[in-house]
């Protein structure tokens, strides 16, 4: 069987509500699993425990919606885009959706290493006027500097969380629900929390929901 | 309806909340309003654990191909969840239809384990129903709770909080149940209706209603009888079998969350011939049933197809043993080899590996060998009739070793009868010349894993009259083996001594332990089969609590005049035939493989079969 051959699909897809709590890993598993159901012969990498050549762009947190998350995958026979998504449109666990299926140079840049930035919606539930709402994205936005701490798997970072946050605005509100927008950093130099964002605007415990809305890739 | 607004309001601060979030694939979803019976199973046990178990997802198929039941899922919420829950006032629900447990007809355990006891207690709280049967047969609309899986062999323990319990395979047994409820609870009045509906289901083969049976002691504590209530309920129950094997299920619900095993199952075989005297397993799933060739073909491509899963399981008691293992393996791997599909083939026995069955699975192999000689000397494994020789396990280690696995893992017990300092040592000397056949074979990197656990004697088995090794001597012969293993290419795992006193009790007591077992409870037991959460202290003050002894249970040698807690559960192999098994053993006397010589277990006489064991012909 010849393995030089390759073919590289990008495909864009929603993780809605019914799988937000699934774990980055759960994802990737249930992605594996959704295209072999579809028949989608993918190529695998060499060696003793051979596995799919399946990459997303960003790890979603768990809890958060995505509205155009990013994979690509690697096959090893080739089939048409829309063939792509058809089949998949029938294999994908309720949950996840199919936004777009497009073929990509093999020779592009690897999908991890374009992203450059993540855009979020949080809904607020708070009783605060809409002049107060805009002030605090107003204050926050003109603080220099949020010094933060974060403890990860035994470790200990410090960090600034001003600098990952590149543009925070208000999209909109209905009734108590406030939807804030924020464009944030996600690259291996940083990558801004909408959470950590929504904590500093002093909103902890009143979000109701966050959406990752879309991926920034640096070639656009 | 558990509303989403809830559950967002407490899975967000709990670890894995994908556990409880449901909506996976090949979930079962059926319209409540068209259903006239609701079954919830239950495993006691936490998401990936339950997720695992072969034998709900088999009921979970068959309930819910009827038109008019459906069945859904509930496992034991995490420690974490559980206080959230209570804080909350959120009852435990099922994972399809985010119903309370309460809204449903029958909860169904599966009782594979007699460290999730607690659980089974903790999940009924938590579902907001009494523990008690008792106590629940007063709420005509409390669901009815009924016990299977292997610890139903006996089930006495913990007799005290269920309705019902299924004793043996519950394929066909299960819906039989479900058209006697139907039908007499449309046909009786409300207050009553579970007691008929309990009355008359004692009258199925292999069900067991503890309610309906008096236990009367000895003043040595002993059992002096097990009564049955009125005539028409049996002295004995008998186990159900399914023969032939029903097909398997093809379209399991396909986890999120990784699960302990996390991979499609097919069961190729039910039953073990080989007859090992401490095997409860080997005695309790007799007879031996293999499932045709092109079945189990035809259910992985069923399988594959439906889940998308990369590893496939081979599931039996003894898969190597299957008639047609080497053109199974052969014909997976060929036809999947372009998916790459994984095949794990579990409960290998060292004298059935081959250089071939190597091969073919080395080829997509995911984890190490596991095999388990037992015992370390010749005459040692003769008295517990585990037929492997050295001779076997050292060709054995040499095929998987030059297939190319760099692991292997040997599982050994302590405190076997006529056990003696040599025979233990002597699992040192084995070790050692599998480390020394992989190091000529792949170099020093090899590693050989030991695993060593405290033999408990088992109900329905040949040494079921034996007490549990004093836990000096077991101490003392674990320091002399670890003295002899320490090396850093081995790694050694001992079983924890007051996990095996529990599991010793709990796996051969009568039903006084469940004011036991409801006392551990309320001080605070759960999830007592993880190293992390058991407390044995809990379980200690229970006891005493409960003026009761572990070690009655454990620790006392039984006479063969004794009426054993499980006398009343017939397995369909003859007590007497356990005896002779017994006397034998101590000989050191080898009894042969069903497959090579009728040992008059009973069973064949029993069900009449024609065929004992029922194996593939040559053509598979």
């Amino acid at each position: 069987m010849p393995t030089d051959s390759l073919w590289r699909f990008r495909i864009v897809f929603g993780k809605g509500t019914e799988v937000k709590y699934i774990s980055h890993l759960d994802l990737v598993r249930a992605w594996q699993r959704a295209l072999r159901r579809a028949d989608v012969a993918l190529a695998h990498s060499q060696g003793f425990s051979p596995h799919p050549r399946i990459f997303f762009a960003s790890a979603l947190p768990v809890g958060v919606t995505g509205r155009a998350e990013m994979l690509e995958a690697l096959l090893e026979r080739p089939m048409e885009a829309p063939e792509i998504a058809a089949r998949l449109g029938t294999q994908l666990p309720c949950g996840l959706r199919v936004v777009s299926v497009a073929e990509v140079p093999l020779a592009a840049p690897s999908l991890p290493t374009q992203v450059a930035a993540a855009e979020y919606e949080a809904q607020v539930e708070t009783k605060i006027a809409g002049e107060q709402m805009q002030s605090r994205l107003d204050q926050l936005v003109a603080t220099p500097s949020l010094a933060r701490h974060m403890e990860r798997d035994g470790k200990a970072r410090d960090y600034d969380l001003r600098p990952l946050i590149q543009r925070l605005w208000l999209v909109g509100r209905r009734e108590a629900v406030y939807v804030v927008g924020m464009r944030l950093r996600a690259d291996p130099h940083g990558t801004g929390r909408p959470d950590e964002v929504m904590a500093a605007l002093g909103f902890a415990a009143q979000v109701r929901a966050i959406e990752r809305t879309q991926l920034l890739l640096r070639s656009e | 309806m558990i509303a989403d607004r809830i559950m967002d309001a407490i899975l967000p601060a709990v670890s894995k909340p994908g556990r409880y979030a449901g909506h996976e694939w090949n979930l079962r979803a059926k319209d409540w309003s068209k259903t006239a019976l609701r079954v919830a199973l239950a495993y006691p046990d936490v998401y990936e654990v339950g997720m695992s178990n072969l034998g709900l997802a088999i009921l979970y198929d068959i309930l819910n191909r009827e038109p008019d039941v459906l069945a859904e899922r509930v496992y034991a919420p995490w420690p974490d969840m559980e206080q959230a829950m209570r804080q909350s006032g959120v009852p435990l629900f099922a994972l399809e239809s985010r119903r309370p447990l309460q809204d449903f007809d029958w909860i169904g355990f599966s009782l594979q384990y007699e460290l999730n006891y607690s659980n089974v207690l903790n999940m009924l709280d938590l579902a907001g129903l009494p523990v008690q049967a008792s106590e629940r047969m007063a709420q005509p609309s409390a669901p009815l709770v009924i016990g299977g899986g292997t610890c139903t062999y006996n089930a006495e323990p913990v007799a005290d909080f269920f309705d019902l319990f299924v004793i043996g395979e519950g394929e066909e047994v299960v819906l039989e149940l479900a058209r006697l409820c139907v039908q007499v609870r449309s046909g009786a009045p409300v207050t009553v209706w579970k007691e008929e509906f309990l009355r008359q289901a004692a009258g199925i083969e292999g069900v067991y209603v503890p309610s309906l049976y008096a236990v009367e002691y000895n003043p040595d504590g002993t059992i002096a009888a097990v009564c049955p209530a009125h005539r028409s309920v049996p002295s004995r129950i008998r186990k159900r079998i399914v023969s032939p094997l029903p097909p398997p299920p093809t379209r399991p619900v396909v986890p999120f969350v990784k699960a302990v095993h996390d991979r499609g199952m097919v069961e190729v075989m039910r039953g073990c011939t080989r007859g090992c005297r401490f095997c409860h397993a080997g005695m309790v799933y007799r007879p031996v049933r293999e499932r045709p060739l092109d079945e189990v073909l035809q259910a992985v491509d069923e399988l594959l197809t439906n889940t998308g899963y990369e590893e496939i399981s081979l599931i039996s008691l003894s898969s190597s043993d299957y008639t047609a293992i080497e053109p199974l393996l052969q014909t997976l791997s060929e036809r999947y080899a372009e998916r790459r599909l994984a095949i794990s083939l579990p409960s290998l026995r060292a004298d059935s590996f081959s250089v071939n069955l190597a091969r073919i699975i080395q080829r997509t192999r995911k984890t190490g060998l596991t095999f388990a000689p037992e015992a370390g000397s010749e005459r040692l494994r003769r008295v517990i009739n585990k037929g492997i020789t050295a001779d076997d396990l050292m060709r054995t280690a040499e095929a998987a070793y030059a297939s190319g696995w760099l692991r292997i893992k040997l599982y050994f017990m302590l405190g076997l009868p006529t056990e003696t300092m040599e025979d233990v040592l002597a699992i040192a000397d084995l070790v050692k010349a599998v480390r020394g056949i992989g190091r000529r074979e792949c170099g020093q990197r090899i590693q050989v894993g030991v695993s060593v656990n405290t033999f408990v004697p088992k109900p329905h088995t040949p040494f079921q009259w034996l007490p549990l090794e004093d836990a000096n001597q077991i101490r003392t012969r674990q320091a002399a083996l670890r003295g002899a293993l320490r090396d850093r290419s081995l790694q050694l795992s001992w079983s924890d001594e007051s996990v095996t006193r529990l599991e010793a009790a709990l796996s051969r007591g009568d039903r006084r332990l469940g004011r036991t077992i409801l006392q551990a409870w309320r001080l605070g037991a759960r999830f007592d089969a993880w190293a992390e959460e058991f407390k044995p202290e809990l379980w200690q003050q229970a006891f005493r609590q409960t003026g009761l002894d572990p070690a009655f249970y454990a620790a006392r040698q039984r006479p063969l005049s004794e009426v054993l807690p499980w006398s009343h559960i017939d397995t369909g192999v003859d007590s007497h035939f356990l005896w002779d098994e017994y006397q034998r053993g101590l000989r050191g006397e080898v009894s042969v493989d069903c497959r090579q010589g009728c040992m008059d277990c009973g069973v064949r006489a029993e069900w009449q079969l024609e065929r004992c064991p029922q194996t593939l012909g040559q053509g598979g």
